[in-house]
């Protein structure tokens, strides 16, 4: 009887400290390195790495936590970097100059999307991933590259004064 | 005698990073520590106090109304803010100076909140730059760690800005 409960008393104490050894390491690449989200509904899995020194480009997919709803991810396209002029789509002005600190983003279906058409700027310090990789379905499997959908990208001053 | 070595750096290697990886999720989920600067949260917080900030209510979305909350900045994310949080998403703020005539009041947006300093006159806060986001809380300070006289938990909000609602 009292091998048993030796035995079994070692079987927790091992399992215990695997899980002490497991579980932060896991976390900590979650946090640090990698991690996966299932976008809804676009039918792709991007490959998520988080942002070092919030560094993004136009172009980039980036996951973010929603301003109307802080327990939210949102994954949108950056369309403007602070100081870009951005002629909005259905935003409550025309134009909008993208304040400091702060993105535009969109994303790339504009029907009903939840972007910066409907909430305005966002500060950058909400952007916690870029997609780098489609790792599902396989038959989509490649590498993110930033790129601006047409037509929707900073509106620059030269092209302004041709207009006018 | 080299693989000894070799070994020996192995499971030297293996336990720094298994502890620096306990040590992430310490700082990530349980609490910080933050050193404080400037004047806009006097008397609560003066320069150069050592708080500490815990993780816990934010990840759970425990803030209220009353907190003082280290956040991001809105407008440089490497930089950090530290007020108190005087309105939480559907709460009326007055933003006309006391000796206005006419009182304007506003409604903090869904998903944001309102901060203000302690220090109201040396304090750049909602009032200026609007609501923020909730998402950009990192912590809610708990204790006030340095200098030891000190020590303890935090005063309430000197200024009476805070409106309760019956919900209180």
């Amino acid at each position: 009887m009292a091998q048993q409960a030796t035995s079994r008393w070692r079987y927790i104490r091992a399992f215990a400290s695997g899980l002490f050894v497991a579980v932060p390491i896991t976390v900590t690449v979650l946090d640090r390195v990698a991690y996966v989200a299932r976008v809804e509904g676009a039918s792709m899995q991007p490959f998520l790495n988080p942002v070092r020194n919030y560094e993004v480009q136009r172009g980039d997919i980036v996951s973010m936590l929603s301003p109307k709803n802080p327990q939210q991810k949102i994954i949108k396209r950056v369309i403007g970097l602070e100081g870009d002029f951005i002629r909005t789509l259905h935003y409550k002005n025309r134009y909008v100059r993208v304040p400091g600190g702060h993105l535009w983003v969109e994303g790339d279906h504009h029907g009903h999307s939840l972007d910066s058409n409907s909430f305005g700027p966002v500060s950058v310090g909400l952007i916690h991933g870029r997609a780098s990789h489609i790792i599902w379905p396989p038959n989509r499997w490649q590498q993110i590259k930033p790129s601006l959908p047409p037509n929707r990208g900073p509106v620059d001053c030269e092209e302004e004064e041709e207009d006018g | 005698m080299f693989r000894r070595a070799m070994w020996k750096t192995l499971g030297f290697v293996g336990y720094t990073v298994q502890y620096g990886c306990i040590a992430h999720c310490a700082f990530e989920y349980i609490g910080e520590f933050v050193v404080c600067s400037g004047p806009s949260m006097e008397p609560t917080i003066v320069n150069h106090d050592i708080v500490f900030s815990e993780r816990m209510s934010r990840h759970l979305c425990r803030i209220q109304k009353g907190d003082v909350v280290v956040a991001k900045s809105p407008f440089d994310p490497n930089m950090n803010i530290c007020k108190r949080v005087i309105g939480l998403e559907g709460d009326k703020i007055c933003t006309s100076m006391t000796s206005d005539l006419f009182k304007t009041h506003t409604y903090v947006p869904k998903g944001h909140i309102w901060l203000e300093g302690d220090n109201l006159r040396n304090s750049t806060d909602s009032r200026n730059y609007g609501p923020i986001p909730y998402a950009l809380i990192r912590g809610r300070v708990c204790l006030k760690l340095w200098p030891p006289n000190n020590f303890g938990s935090l005063n309430e909000s000197p200024t009476g800005r805070i409106i309760k609602t019956e919900k209180d």
